[in-house]
């Protein structure tokens, strides 16, 4: 099993490719892989309230761990408790964590 | 330090234009205050983000004069992401794309700062704990 860690800085709805990126990470998940999505800058917009998921809820559903940046979800006025289940605030901490620990990075 | 970790980061984007490299220094930064060793290897427009000659400006639909404004330059993010780095028992190193330097004239470069090629980017990608490239869009 291989870690990876993911990094998504736009939203859906700016480009279809975030979709096509989504889907990488919900297949490493599948195949059996450790794989972090990290949300960032827009990549956080999916997770304010009544937001069309746009295939993200297939990520969480296979078992990614979804992590949306604390800044950015502050920026752009995304309470934190009020994200969707399945995704988590986290601080850039974690990138830096899972950076070191030697994951399979790729910023998307 | 036993846990003293190496990473790497190669960035593609010129100042003033992405949320991208507010995110990358984020990042650098809180890998300086661990005391990490880290690379940064700035290609295309990035090779702008050190240039010296940046200097602030006044707004005059704000009001204000140079002073005032105190327009935030990314060259002295840099500086300050190399002094955090030293302060903290680790090294920031940035070397430039020479041949990006050439076509945008981004020759003077803070103290910090050398020009270097792709190469450079490969040894520090086999020498890091970890290596993060952050390509434009």
């Amino acid at each position: 099993m291989e870690k990876y860690l993911l990094i998504e800085s736009r939203d859906p709805y700016e480009t279809r490719e975030v979709e096509n990126n989504y889907a990488l990470a919900s297949s490493l998940a599948i195949a059996g892989n450790d794989v972090t999505l990290f949300l960032v800058q827009n990549g956080v917009l999916p997770a304010r309230k009544g937001a069309k998921l746009n295939g993200l809820q297939e990520v969480i559903n296979s078992g990614v761990h979804v992590l949306g940046d604390e800044f950015s979800l502050r920026e752009r006025g995304i309470a934190m408790d009020t994200l969707p289940k399945g995704i988590r605030a986290a601080p850039i901490d974690v990138v830096v964590d899972q950076l070191a620990e030697g994951r399979k990075a790729i910023w998307l | 330090m036993k846990d003293k970790k190496t990473l790497t980061f190669s960035i593609m984007d010129g100042p003033y234009e992405q949320a991208r490299t507010v995110t990358v220094f984020r990042l650098l930064d809180n890998a300086a205050r661990r005391g990490y060793n880290l690379n940064v290897f700035a290609y295309e427009g990035a090779v702008n983000l050190p240039f010296s000659k940046q200097s602030k400006h006044p707004n005059a639909v704000h009001g204000h004069d140079a002073a005032e404004e105190d327009h935030p330059l990314p060259k002295d993010w840099v500086a300050s992401l190399i002094q955090t780095a030293k302060k903290h028992g680790g090294a920031l190193d940035w070397i430039n794309c020479g041949l990006c330097v050439d076509e945008r004239g981004a020759h003077e470069a803070i103290e910090g700062c050398r020009r270097g090629t792709p190469g450079d980017l490969w040894k520090w990608a086999q020498q890091s704990d970890n290596t993060l490239i952050v390509g434009t869009r």
